[in-house]
């Protein structure tokens, strides 16, 4: 039974390795697109990673973006002085550390708070970090850092893409997980069956800023170009948007809001005058259609075996 | 030998006194009733047995029999780990879970693997996901939920929803049981099928229960011993046979009716 409730996920990541490398292989994704496709894996780490802030633990959060910008300086900072390989891995695992080190700091004081009094917290964190990374000399402020190393190829991309997610769908599948998502469902019946709530808060508090860091790192180590404005208070919505529109507590609607947000603004640059406005429009019909997002708080696989079951047991019924 | 002792529990909300100078004892092994009418401050008295109240004055000791431990000032977490499982009157199951994932949660506190083996789903994570299965799979049996162990908490009857709140509290594996009304709502046939399954689960689990209930049949058929509580403060204590025909029980309870006992 556990082997086959693993099946759809492994197939999926496989079929979109392949796809990718092949697309790749045979020119038909050329430079311009595969920037489209780091920027939906960054995304899918982004939106899944808030997702299991806000979606699973229930905590709302505003600062995303603010996370994200720790891993990209961190990972800056060590590749510029070591260009490697290694570099780029020990950026990258400094950048993710980092930011679930500040998540920690962060967390401890805020996650007290609750609803609108945590996102107004989490927003102000954010910003805190931004004007840092703007006054610090290191960080060369306004202008930001150019000329990064460049390191990010298909396989650096989806191997830290699809790490995310098995990790944290491994998480969501295990008790500490469910102690998280209880958090969620109501506080005071989880503290009395015995959950320490805000240990599991801070937890996935700071786990969500790892994996953030990890995105900022791979934008870094991809872009080449960081500035503190490209992680204001509009990214920390632009992450929010994905994970409201594919479902508070549902991965795979994250990773599928990811894609289509990213392929409809691709597509949408082709009318500049427009694009922002086509794109409002679309988000608004699509939470007035499913006000819960698109797959709501279920998993793709979950909806999958519902129907199978259904049909299961349908042919089961015409056979007797 | 006392497994709860409670001496002068008193909780004001601002100018409200809601608990005042309470005593309570349970023996190990005792099912003890809490009555008294609406608002006399029995829901209180869970909330401050269980740390979601911090209580004004008063001390509350657990001894299961390896000393005694003061639970005043303890997080509800820690006082459900020391053994002390509670249901809730105004139901808190955890709504849009499975009814397996919400016993689950509360067997969280016995799971050794940490944040690293769910993460990378190592070390003892198999091998206790398969133990914390079957022990939830043999709660859910136990309160006729097995068939519906997939259904979400929200989806279940009101009946279902009350006999969760057990299972789940079962789930933390508690020495002693604090019930909170887990007959309201339930019709006659339920209410005889629960009081079965009370006394029942006190013989299996070795439990010591407190139970606050409305219904007079239930309370007087199964506690041995019961406390009236009004305005905050006990005002009788004794078997059923001694409460039913205490003048103060009744004066308190006039218009209420005594009368089905
Ligand atoms: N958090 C609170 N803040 C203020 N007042 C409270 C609070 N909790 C309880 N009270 C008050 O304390 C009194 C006792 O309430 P409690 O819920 O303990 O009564 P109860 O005996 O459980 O009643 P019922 O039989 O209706 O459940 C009531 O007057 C209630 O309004
Ligand atoms: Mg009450």
């Amino acid at each position: 039974m556990k082997k086959r409730k693993n099946l759809p996920l492994i197939i999926t990541l496989a079929v979109t390795y392949v796809a990718v490398w092949a697309l790749q292989a045979t020119g038909i994704v050329n430079d311009y697109s595969f920037a489209v496709i780091v920027t939906i894996g960054i995304n899918i780490i982004l939106a899944t990673s808030l997702n299991l802030v806000t979606g699973f633990t229930g905590q709302f959060s505003l600062g995303h973006a603010g996370f994200m910008s720790i891993g990209a300086y961190t990972c800056a900072l060590i590749t510029q002085k070591n260009p490697t390989i290694p570099g780029f891995l020990l950026g990258v695992a400094a950048g993710a550390t980092a930011a679930a080190l500040v998540g920690v700091l962060v967390g401890l004081p805020t996650l007290r708070l609750r609803g609108d009094y945590l996102a107004i917290a989490t927003l102000g964190m954010a910003e805190i970090i931004r004007v840092v990374f703007l006054n610090l000399e290191i960080t060369n402020g306004a202008a930001g850092l150019s000329f990064l190393p460049q390191f990010v190829n298909w396989n650096w991309l989806f191997l830290f893409t699809a790490g995310t997610l098995v990790l944290l769908r491994n998480f969501l599948n295990s008790s500490p997980g469910r102690a998280c998502i209880s958090v969620r469902e109501d506080e005071i019946a989880a503290e009395s069956m015995g959950v320490n709530t805000t240990k599991y808060k801070v937890t996935a508090f700071s786990m969500g800023a790892f994996f953030a860091g990890v995105a900022g790192a791979l934008y870094t180590s991809y872009f080449f170009f960081i500035k503190p404005d490209l992680f204001n208070f509009n990214k920390s919505i632009d992450i929010l948007v994905i994970v409201v529109l594919g479902g508070m507590g549902s991965l795979s609607g994250s990773v599928i809001a990811a894609v289509l947000l990213q392929l409809i603004s691709t597509w949408l640059a082709a009318f500049p005058e427009v694009r922002m406005v086509l794109y409002a429009a679309m988000l608004v019909a699509i939470m007035l259609f499913r006000p819960q997002g698109l797959l709501g708080s279920t998993e793709v696989s979950a909806v999958i075996s519902r129907r199978l079951s259904k049909i299961g047991r349908r042919a089961k019924e015409e056979e007797v | 030998m006392p497994i709860l002792n409670v001496e002068n529990l008193t909780k004001t909300f601002g100018g409200l006194t809601a608990v005042s100078g309470v005593n309570l004892t349970l023996e190990s092994g005792e099912l003890v009733g809490l009555i008294g009418p609406n608002g006399a401050g029995k829901t209180t008295v869970f909330n401050l047995l269980t740390g979601v109240y911090h209580p004004t004055r008063g001390s509350v000791t657990l001894d299961r029999g390896h000393g005694a431990v003061s639970l005043v000032g303890k997080k509800p977490y820690n006082i459900c780990k020391e053994g002390v499982a509670r249901t809730f009157q105004n139901i808190r199951l955890f709504r849009s879970l499975t009814v397996l994932d919400n016993v689950r949660i509360a067997m969280h506190q016995n799971v050794r693997y940490g944040i690293a083996g769910g993460l990378f789903h190592m070390g003892s994570y198999k091998k206790e996901e398969q133990a914390l299965l079957e022990k939830a799979q043999s709660l859910l049996s136990m309160l006729g939920l097995a068939e519906k162990s997939d259904e979400l908490a929200a989806n279940l009857s009101y009946g279902e929803q009350r006999h969760l709140e057990i299972a789940r509290a079962l789930a933390t594996d508690p020495a002693l049981l604090l019930l909170d009304e887990p007959a309201a709502g339930m019709n006659p046939a339920e209410t005889a099928q629960l009081t079965s399954f009370i006394a029942q689960i006190r013989r299996d689990f070795g439990l010591t229960i407190l139970l606050i209930e409305h219904d007079m049949s239930l309370v007087m058929t199964i506690c041995e011993r019961i406390y009236v509580l009004d305005y905050g403060t006990v005002i009788a204590a004794g078997t059923p046979g001694e409460i039913k025909t205490d003048k103060r029980v009744i004066e308190a309870y006039l218009g209420e009716d005594m009368g089905n006992a």
